[in-house]
């Protein structure tokens, strides 16, 4: 199993009625408001220094992702903090998974080929290129895409990028329905081909098959946890296998938030309080944000019962907030938390009844402050991951990793002896 | 009375065009807005007096609704309803167009000033001022459509239009249609609900009134000035105690300014 310290940097200090005065944490609250350059700049920091933490600790991959005009998420560009994580970790065996530049909100998508191309050339092939499709809030409120055009946009960049990036493919025109070029000719091309590509979703059918039908890896990202996750992960795998493709388990992968401290009780007492503040203001969304009309498909919009027991869930957490210990997360599987073993156990378990090989932690969230979190990254490091590593024996190679990373420390160069 | 559906195969068989049809008389072309066509007393009251010919925008109504992604921009669009026209041998007809259906009514006035006839204006969309601008309706609160939409929130105008249908799969349907509509209609609306038009208004030819409601939240009343001074000859009328929806809320008005502009008595 590989596994990957996930942040996506959120602002940390927003104020205790955040929910009440302010109708969304996306598109349209105000920066003057609620926020200073200083400290965004100062939560940057950290959020930079406890990924190079995690990496240094033992993390398999260290991850960031890409939205825009909101407090959820502060990485607008993930190649700019992925350009800097890669030097930052030179001499590190660690993936970089970048899960990641949304192609439809940018024209024309080969910038996007471009900047991974540079990030796997400088990091010496240690980038795993995740490409999503994108929130409807980061593309079409905040970057202005007609949501009805935001999947077309994204499979036709998808399919330039995937072109552009091949080691022996000549300078080729593109005559899209979305971009045009003339000559599409990366320099440089990156090292790794193929370039491991993960297809993020958050249980849409019509996204695992795509993952499926092009062999690349389904990465969900809920923060729901696997009791809402097994339906579409129950989906994908009756999928794969109906389309006569192996069970690898590295075709998948999963967010999962952990929190870990020396007891159950000392967790409750470290984390509770900023698990709390990021149901309650870090996902305070307007519903009709999330469902512009044309977002979904109209297939999807008849046939996808997961977004509707997914929206359920967040409304049940949020209603009862105020009295949820962290009981009542771990119950419910929303958060894996407590006493090292309590947390090993309940990963290995998470990720058997899902079926994924691919784990994606994500340790610090909500208002959690920097010392707190390299304290769960550490725990994590320490005392779970040695019992995860193996948790997949049986052979099956990990085609959606960095190959000179597959096997660990030894088999590989460091990044300095292929880039010095 | 009801409308009967009459299908059209164009835009080179790809497209088959739906267009509810009803009534005796001159034409008269109504384009819905971005909500889609719902069939109406408003409607049949105008189809007492004409043949009304309400085109389906390509994907919403029953039935394919993937027919949207064979359009790849306004220009398409437009032509597709210029061949709509064609194959249903309409010259000049009157054309009336609400909201989005007047920003398609006057790009096809400007586009082709020859083949539209009179031309009625409700509250069209179409053009963007930065003082004011027009908000984004698909994520506003019910409360907040109410009171964006319509000069009495709590009037049985928008009680009608916020009431559920007592059968749940109905509901449903009705609901599906409806978000279809608008997924379709943002094609080109969104982000900003001008494609340019204010380039092309100077090309319309056709007699033309244009109709506010005094209350209109949604597109401000100062966009009548800017469309009534652009189109040469063009006449307002605004609606009192009537928001963004002239037709739902004073449907009287609609129907007397409709019939008296293309010089007809009201019923």
């Amino acid at each position: 199993m590989k596994v990957t310290f996930f942040h996506f940097n959120p602002y940390r200090d927003l104020p205790a009625d955040f929910a009440d005065r302010y109708r969304s944490v996306w598109y349209d609250l105000p920066w003057n408001e609620l926020a200073s350059g200083d400290v965004a700049g100062q939560h940057l920091t950290w959020t930079l220094d406890e990924l190079e933490h995690a990496a240094r600790a033992g993390f398999d991959g260290i991850g960031v992702n890409e939205h825009h005009q909101n407090a959820y998420g502060g990485m607008c560009s993930p190649t700019v903090l992925g350009g800097n994580l890669a030097q930052r970790t030179s001499d590190v065996d660690v993936a970089l998974v970048l899960c990641g530049a949304t192609l439809p909100s940018i024209s024309p998508p080969v910038r996007i080929a471009e900047d991974y191309a540079v990030i796997d050339c400088m990091s010496g092939g240690r980038l795993v290129a995740g490409l999503p499709l994108g929130t409807p809030m980061d593309v079409s409120l905040c970057n202005g895409i007609p949501p009805i055009e935001q999947r077309e946009r994204y499979y036709e960049g998808l399919e330039l990028v995937r072109r552009a990036w091949k080691q022996h493919e000549p300078m080729f025109p593109w005559n899209g329905k979305y971009f045009q070029l003339p000559g599409v000719n990366l320099w440089p091309r990156p090292i790794q081909q193929p370039m491991p590509i993960w297809i993020p979703g958050s249980g849409s059918p019509s996204t695992w098959e795509f993952a499926a039908d092009n062999e690349l890896c389904y990465a969900m990202l809920s923060y729901l946890g696997a009791d809402l996750a097994q339906d579409a992960f129950d989906g994908y795998w009756n999928y794969v296998r109906s389309i006569g493709l192996d069970a690898n388990p590295h075709r998948a992968a999963f967010v999962q938030m952990v929190v870990v401290s020396e007891s159950f009780e000392q967790a409750e007492r470290d984390y509770l309080e900023h698990i709390k503040y990021f149901f309650d203001k870090s996902l305070h969304i307007p519903p009709r944000m999330w469902t512009l009309p044309g977002h979904q498909t109209y297939g999807s919009l008849t046939g996808n019962k997961g977004a509707s027991k997914q929206g359920a869930t967040n409304a049940e957490i949020r209603a009862n907030l105020s009295t949820w210990t962290l009981e009542d997360f771990t119950s419910r599987g929303i958060v894996v938390g407590g006493d090292p073993d309590t947390v090993r156990e309940a990963l290995i378990s998470v990720t058997k009844r899902l079926h994924v090989g691919n784990l994606i932690v994500v340790g610090q969230i909500g208002s959690m402050p920097h010392d707190l979190t390299l304290k769960n990254i550490d725990l994590l490091a320490q005392e779970v991951l040695p019992g995860l590593r193996d948790a997949w024996d049986d052979g099956w190679e990990n085609h959606w990793w960095p190959e000179r990373l597959r096997q660990g420390d030894a088999a590989a160069p460091s990044a300095t002896e292929i880039v010095g | 009375m009801t409308a009967l559906d009459k299908e059209i195969q164009v835009w080179g068989g790809a497209i088959t065009a739906t267009v509810a049809t009803a009534g005796e008389g001159p034409p008269l072309v109504y384009m819905h807005g971005a909500g889609g066509l719902i069939w109406n007393e408003s409607l049949e009251r105008l189809a007492e007096d004409f043949t009304v010919y309400a085109p389906y925008l390509p994907g919403t109504g029953e039935g394919n609704p993937t027919a949207i992604y064979s359009l790849a921009s306004l220009q398409d669009l437009l032509l597709f309803y210029f061949d709509v026209l064609d194959a249903l041998e309409l010259v000049s007809p009157v054309v009336v167009g609400e909201s989005f259906g007047g920003m398609l009514a006057a790009e096809l006035a400007a586009t082709n000033p020859s083949a539209i006839g009179p031309l009625v204006l409700f509250s069209p969309l179409g053009l963007w001022r930065d003082d004011a601008p027009v908000p984004n309706w698909t994520i506003m609160t019910d409360d907040e459509l109410r009171r964006t939409m319509f000069h009495d929130p709590q009037g049985s105008a928008a009680d009608a239009f916020f009431a559920p249908h007592l059968d749940p799969e109905a509901q449903a349907a009705a609901a599906l249609r409806a978000t279809w509509a608008q997924a379709c209609s943002a094609k080109f609306l969104w982000p900003i609900p001008e494609r340019g038009l204010r380039n092309r208004l100077h090309r319309i030819k056709s007699r033309t009134l244009v109709v506010w409601g005094e209350s209109d939240q949604l597109v401000s009343p100062v966009y009548a000035r800017d469309f009534t001074e652009s189109i040469q000859g063009a006449r307002l009328e605004m609606v009192s105690e009537a928001g963004h929806l002239v037709q739902l809320e004073q449907p009287d008005a609609f129907d007397r300014l409709v019939k008296t502009f293309v010089s007809l008595p009201a019923t």
